[in-house]
């Protein structure tokens, strides 16, 4: 690594802002209000529109994957505006350390910064490998555990937001519903208080309860998985808000939580021991933490069935076999094995529908995405996939359009089938 | 008309209407028969057009009840606007197929510019081409205006075609950098005709099969098909249908309006003519929503100040009546457009000529030179001339042409002339763009384009002829543009769907002009230059080029880089101009330019040829002209063109690409005592790793047989399986290599998973990239040739040969008896001995090179790249193009451990990786060292290593070559980069 970078030192804590980029504004949110409460002062990046592709591309390789182009470009853009003092703020961005491009995001926002003239701003990486460090930034073993009930918080509340969206009959009452728990929770996780995990599922419980409380029309929407490389299945930035599109076109959105990807990279750290007998001191921690983040997914699942129709998310120690004679579990850059493993599960949940979202020429897909489509076909041929590719240069119209071919063709099948029933 | 009925529930009228990208098309049904149908060009006036068409027909929908629906990829924003039923284009064909012809397993539509494949057997199955795929009507278009012929006349020729020549499939762009040199080099326009079509084929069925086969009845639909009686028949060939199961209905056309129709009738709502007129008027007086960026001038004294500014940069005319004395020409034959420039004494201008060279600049040549004698006369004697460009080489031979030089050189001699301290050069001509900075009057880097992004001037040209206009008007026209569209950057097919999308909302011709235009400069300025502000440019800014003439261009590059720039007058003739400059410059006393005598005797034939110098192949172009001189193209080497002039004696220049492979070979076939034969495919990993994996199988006793090197034909062998047609070459290819071996009738075929490579402890981490590491899978799941195969790809490790051998001992023996650790475990020693043994003859013969170079006072040239990338197919010949122009050339693997891994700005994680940083360091410290990086286009991790490796050559002053390279086969580009390098170099000198 290059020594001469600037570090995020210790003194800087007190009076930098730290920006975060738009990705998951929900899961974010509890990021950044759980690092404030801990003296930092972050905050979360909310520009969206043209300005930002169009500063990235400035600054980055055009080759470059997308969410590159877009994460640095809002960094830039955010740098550029006036509205921070540029020696006075930091930026934050995650780095998995995998064989995908991605672990150079890092690298390449710094390249960019200098090629801005910003190269006194400092880069935070945030990872959990070891990657790189820095002496004014921390992920304490109590930060880390409010993070991690900030994502299984905001997974439950996405997941029955999404459920609840199409068909409520107020419009906007389960947004606001999300909202206002997404605010009382993190009040709560940053109150002196030790949060108790008894709390935590009094929380879930609730949580359920009130969106269960939500008046609904009873109407059989068209389910629609939304799968794909992690940013721009997550962003709006990224997907030209692919699930505002499918709303309007009225369909109910089925996303995999981020949950799910925590696990699978720590899931990996156990395969890596199974593949290659390594790493044997890791395999306990990762062992430790994998145990321990299911059982508390599966809290939140039997709170969810316990209390309401809705579905819960997937069993990750079920997910984790569904790839089983399609694709190894060594595949594991990028989204690797995860991605098919979302696509089966979905279809096996009766999602047969998926949006399957893309970097233009992301690499890990190639194999992950594009290439399981024929063979999940192949057990399934009634699972409609369509493939869009999200870059700078790629017209919204176009993919607008095939992801309209796939909602026709789910109307059609929807039809035949209850056409089929009322034969029988 | 077409006489079919359709079977709906309503008695009624129905009404389809289809708006694709270039054309709309309007059927009416009354009680289920088509009593009207209309198919027309729409010149991107979507709105009203239809409104148009509608109004024409209101003596069949006044008065009665109409069920209506709008379909197509333009028809899309209209039908929201208008308030009225939409349908999906895909869905409404196959809507069509199951009412009419319900037995039908494929169907084949190709429009404007979407190709869709729908698979009916075994899954409703629909497909329509990626957003990188291109299109198919308008790309045929394209290649109409390329060859100056029309869309009928292009069938006309295909049908006599002779033979094919392999075009690039991918999209059009690339297919258009195939055609290119094969025009300049005199091939046939029949052959030609047919070759486009395969292409179109060979995308569909490469890009929307994918796995899948196309069988049983096929229906071929969409306005191309109907047209196009060589399209068809390429089609039937190639998936080899008999008239039996190859559908061209009557209707073809019309599949999607009548589709629309049908998915009318089970929409509850009616309409009366009235409201749907009202609805569609209401849709074409909706305002653009389109972004868009301020008008192009904001009065018309803005326009003036520019007009006047730029007409300082002018060439003098002199008039060649009255003008006496000795004269010079210059001759650029560019890929597009062929130019000539008649300069005096004085470098005034006595005569030019700049047009299209309608795919035969030696016959424009020939034209022209018959001109300029009749201009000269007995006064003016033309004491020297000089030729450049993409077909320099051929009209240099035709035409007795006293000297051949450089493009690039040819431009900056031009441009010194109208700015003695130029600081950068920027060409936008019709197929690419060319830059380079000068830096103590020499030239110092040199970017083109990127096949991909390449089309820029001609493109334009295509685009305002499919509206209507000529180039001329359209820019003119963009120049008043209130509102110029934003129509992103990117390669020229995306900016086809831009335009679809600006369409579609409505924005004006003029609004589509100028945002092209600006398109075309961001481009430039962001995709092949790379600058992110105008002082990174310098201060004297000369561009030029045929595309620059276009004001509306020049406007919007002088504001994107918010600088002033100097455009000659003469900019479409620049490299001509150059030429003749040069001419000037070096000219001895005897030209031996055709005469004027000879020219009336010229005569030029071509006839195809294939070249048995070696097992390439290579098919050759033979120009044959009457003074008996030959001219050869199409060759990777000199063999061809030695054989065909009965020369001997070439020196061999040691080539490390040649070396690899002939060690690779010696390890294709090898026996052992046990029955069963393993297969190798020679793809990706296995370039590195073969005689690891080769080692050990032969050490357990195994016969073992390598695919070999790869050729066009393997590729196509594999085409049909490839599910992601973005993944780069080396990957793709890999599905023929495969099917190969499955046709040596191998008994297994091993191709292992490696997340990691071998660790040179030279890295951050040991990584392969996704597509290396993990593709076996994705070969597994795709190819459906595999399954009756034991094809073995674990996941392996290979830094622990303990480890290694308890993995392959497990895997092994799942597929085979008598395999056992301890045999395992000394198979295993042996293949890492044998890698290692490769391994050093590779650094062995980088010192030989070196040496032999120094000795024999030849540059070096370091080919780096990835070990895939000596595949003769995958690198075309460019090795041996480098030992042509005398370099000596190694790889990147012979050098890098000569010198310390420099300290690099990004992650440096990835084996083959880290090598090129070392490289590149070597190279930094090795005077008569060059690097020259190939690219494999949709390489992802290339985008961060070329950064890289280029400011490693740069902070210490060298120069740094990027050649990306593709299925296409056009060393013409290469050669051009190449010798500009050797410009350069030699200038520095």
């Amino acid at each position: 690594m290059n020594n001469d970078q600037v570090l995020f030192t210790k003194e800087m804590k007190k009076d930098y802002t730290i920006l975060i980029p738009t990705m998951l504004p929900m899961h974010l949110k509890f990021v950044e209000t759980i690092y404030n409460y801990y003296g930092y002062n972050t905050e979360l990046l909310t520009t969206s529109g043209k300005e930002i592709a169009d500063t990235g591309i400035k600054y980055v390789h055009n080759d470059t994957c997308y969410p590159a182009i877009l994460v640095i470009g809002q960094f830039i853009h955010a740098l550029q505006s006036g509205k921070y003092d540029v020696n006075k703020t930091a930026l934050l961005l995650t780095q998995t350390g995998g064989g995908c491009r991605a672990s150079n995001y890092i690298s390449l926002l710094r390249k960019a910064l200098k090629k801005a003239g910003l190269s006194q701003v400092p880069v935070i990486s945030f990872n959990l490998s070891g990657l790189e460090k820095q002496p004014g930034f921390k992920i304490s073993l109590p930060i880390l555990w409010r993070l991690a009930y900030g994502v299984v918080y905001a997974d439950l509340l996405m997941l029955l937001k999404n459920q609840c969206s199409p068909y409520e009959l107020i419009k906007g009452e389960a947004e606001q519903k999300a909202n206002m728990w997404t605010e009382k929770l993190c009040r709560e996780m940053t109150s002196k208080k030790f949060i108790s995990y008894k709390k935590v599922k009094q929380n879930y419980k609730a949580i359920v309860k009130d969106f269960a409380s939500i008046k609904m029309l009873k109407s059989d929407k068209i389910k629609v998985g939304v799968v794909g490389e992690i940013f721009v299945k997550y962003s709006p930035l990224g997907n030209n808000n692919l699930e505002d599109f499918l709303l309007s076109e009225g369909a109910e959105i089925v996303v995999p939580g981020l949950i799910d990807f925590c696990l699978y990279c720590v899931y990996n750290g156990l395969v890596d021991t199974e593949f290659y007998r390594v790493k044997k001191f890791n395999a306990l921690i990762n062992k430790f933490a994998y145990r321990f983040i299911t059982k508390k997914v599966n809290d939140i699942r039997n709170a969810i069935t316990e209390n309401s129709d809705f579905m819960p998310m997937g069993d990750f120690e079920h997910t984790r076999t569904l790839t089983k004679g399609i694709l190894s579990l060594g595949v594991k850059m990028g989204e690797g094995w995860l991605l098919t493993a979302e696509m089966i599960e979905l279809a096996d949940m009766g999602v047969n529908n998926i949006v399957c979202t893309q970097p233009f020429g992301c690499l890990p897909n190639h194999i992950a995405g594009k290439g399981m489509m024929k063979p999940i076909k192949e057990n399934r041929p009634d699972v409609n996939i369509v493939a869009i590719d999200y870059d700078p240069g790629a017209s919204k119209i176009n993919q607008e359009n095939r992801i309209k071919l796939m909602l026709s063709n789910a109307k059609f099948a929807k039809e035949n089938t209850t056409n089929q029933k009322v034969k029988k | 008309m077409t006489k079919t009925n359709l079977v709906t529930d309503c008695n009624e009228i129905l009404l389809g209407i289809d708006i694709g990208s270039t054309t709309a098309k309007v059927v009416v049904v009354d009680n289920n028969e088509i009593i009207y149908e209309k198919y027309e060009r729409h010149f991107s006036f979507v709105r009203s057009k239809t409104l148009s068409m509608i109004n024409e027909i209101e003596d069949l929908l006044k008065g009665r009840k109409i069920k209506i629906a709008i379909s197509g990829s333009a028809g899309l924003g209209m039908a929201d606007a208008a308030g009225l039923p939409f349908v999906q284009e895909v869905f409404a064909t196959a809507e069509t197929v199951r009412m009419l012809e319900p037995d039908t397993s494929v169907v084949i539509e190709l429009g404007g510019e979407d190709a869709k494949v729908i698979f009916f057997d075994g899954g409703l199955d629909e497909r329509m081409n990626g957003t990188c795929a291109g299109g198919t009507g308008a790309f045929i278009d394209q290649i109409a205006t390329l060859l100056n012929v029309t869309n009928e006349e292009l069938d006309a020729l295909s049908l006599t075609h002779k033979r094919i020549y392999p075009i690039a499939s991918r999209c059009g762009v690339f297919a258009k950098t195939d055609i290119q040199p094969l025009l300049n080099q005199g091939a046939q326009k029949s052959d030609i005709a047919a070759s486009i079509y395969q292409a179109v084929v060979n995308q569909t069925i490469a890009g929307l099969a994918q796995g899948r086969k196309i069988d049983g009845k096929v229906m071929f639909l969409g306005g191309p098909l109907h047209y196009c009686k060589g399209l068809r028949e390429r089609f039937k060939e190639t998936l080899k249908l008999d008239d039996e199961h190859a559908l061209f209905p009557e209707y073809g056309r019309f599949s999607v309006s009548i589709g629309s129709a049908i998915y009318a009738s089970k929409q509850n709502k009616f309409y009366s003519f009235e409201e749907i007129i009202s609805a569609l008027e209401k849709a074409n007086n909706q305002k653009s929503e389109m972004p868009h960026s301020d008008p192009l001038f904001k009065d018309e004294k803005e326009y003036n100040e520019f007009i006047e500014r730029h007409k300082k940069a002018t060439v003098k005319t002199a008039d060649a009546e009255s003008y006496n004395g000795n004269a010079y020409l210059g001759i650029d034959c560019g890929s597009t457009t062929t130019k000539l420039f008649l300069m005096s004494e004085n470098n005034e201008m006595l005569y030019s000529f700049y047009d299209s060279n309608k795919g035969n600049p030696v016959e424009i040549v020939k034209e022209q030179l018959k001109a300029i004698y009749k201009i000269c006369g007995d006064k003016i004697k033309i004491k020297s001339s000089a030729v450049t460009g993409y077909g320099e080489e051929l009209i240099k031979k035709a035409f007795g042409v006293d000297f051949g030089i450089v493009e690039t050189m040819a431009h900056f001699t031009a441009a010194k002339y109208f700015s003695p301290n130029v600081d950068f050069i920027l060409d936008i001509g019709g197929q690419d763009i060319k830059c380079f900075r000068v830096h103590n009057n020499s030239i110092d880097s040199i970017m083109l384009n990127e096949a991909c992004s390449s089309g820029c001037g001609s493109f334009i040209e295509t685009f305002a002829k499919a509206m209507g206009y000529s180039a001329e008007e359209f820019s003119k026209i963009g120049l008043y543009s209130k509102a110029p569209v934003d129509l992103g950057t990117r390669c020229t097919v995306f900016m086809n769907s831009s335009v679809k999308q600006a369409q579609k909302d409505g924005a004006k011709v003029e609004d589509i002009s100028a945002g092209l235009s600006n398109s075309v400069v961001k481009n430039a300025i962001y995709k092949v230059i790379r600058v992110t502000s105008a002082e990174e440019l310098g201060e004297n800014i000369v561009v030029q080029g045929g595309t620059f003439l276009n004001n509306a261009v020049l406007r919007c590059f002088e504001r994107e880089i918010g600088h002033n720039c100097i455009r000659p007058d003469i900019a479409g003739l620049m490299g001509a101009y150059g030429a003749a400059l040069y001419a000037k410059s070096a000219t001895n006393d005897n030209s031996t330019l055709i005469s004027k005598a000879d020219l009336k005797e010229f005569t030029h034939k071509s006839k195809s040829a294939v070249c048995k110098g070696c097992t390439n192949q290579c098919k050759l172009t033979v120009n044959i002209f009457n003074n008996g001189e030959k001219f050869i193209s199409g060759n990777q080497c000199k063999k061809g063109e030695s054989a065909v002039n009965k020369e001997t004696n070439i020196e061999t220049i040691p080539n490390m690409f040649a070396f690899k492979r002939e060690q690779l070979e010696s390890l294709f076939n090898c026996k052992g005592n046990r029955k069963e034969t393993v297969g190798l495919p020679l793809a990706l990993g296995m370039y590195e790793l073969l005689p690891l994996w080769q080692g050990i199988l032969k050490n357990l006793g195994f016969s073992v047989k390598v695919s070999g090197f790869s050729d066009r034909d393997i590729y196509s062998k594999g085409q049909f399986s490839i599910p992601s047609d973005t993944a780069c070459y080396p990957a793709k290819i890999s599905h023929g290599h495969i099917e190969q071996l499955l046709e040596d009738g191998v008994d297994a075929i091993f191709f292992p998973c490696l997340s990691y490579n071998i660790d040179e402890k030279r890295s951050a981490n040991h990584y392969n990239c996704p597509v290396v590491a993990y593709y076996p899978e994705l070969l597994n799941g795709n190819m459906d040739s595999l399954k009756n195969t034991k094809f073995i790809f674990p996941f392996l490790t290979v830094n622990n040969q303990k480890e290694l051998s308890r993995e392959l001992t497990l895997f092994l023996s799942k597929y085979f008896d008598n395999i056992n650790l301890k045999d395992v475990k000394r198979a295993v020693k042996l293949g890492f001995e044998q890698y290692e043994n490769y391994m050093q003859a590779v650094k062995d013969e980088g010192m030989r090179c070196i040496e032999y170079a120094n000795k024999n006072n030849k540059r070096l040239m370091v080919l780096a790249g990835r070990p895939y990338h000596i595949d003769p197919e995958i690198s075309h010949g460019i090795d041996k193009l480098a030992t042509s122009l005398d370099f000596v050339v190694v790889t990147e693997d012979a050098v890098s451990e000569l010198a310390q891994v420099p300290k690099v700005n990004v992650l440096n994680q990835w084996t083959y990786h880290s090598r090129l940083y070392a490289a590149a360091e070597y190279v930094s410290h090795q005077k008569n060292a060059e690097f020259v990086q190939l690219v494999s286009f949709g390489c992802g991790i290339d985008a961060i290593t070329t950064d890289e490796v280029r400011s490693i050559l740069e902070e210490n002053d060298k120069l740094y070559t990027q050649i990306k390279i593709d299925e296409i086969t056009n060393l013409g580009a290469v050669k051009i980069r190449l010798r500009s390098l050797l410009g350069a170099l030699e200038e520095r000198d």
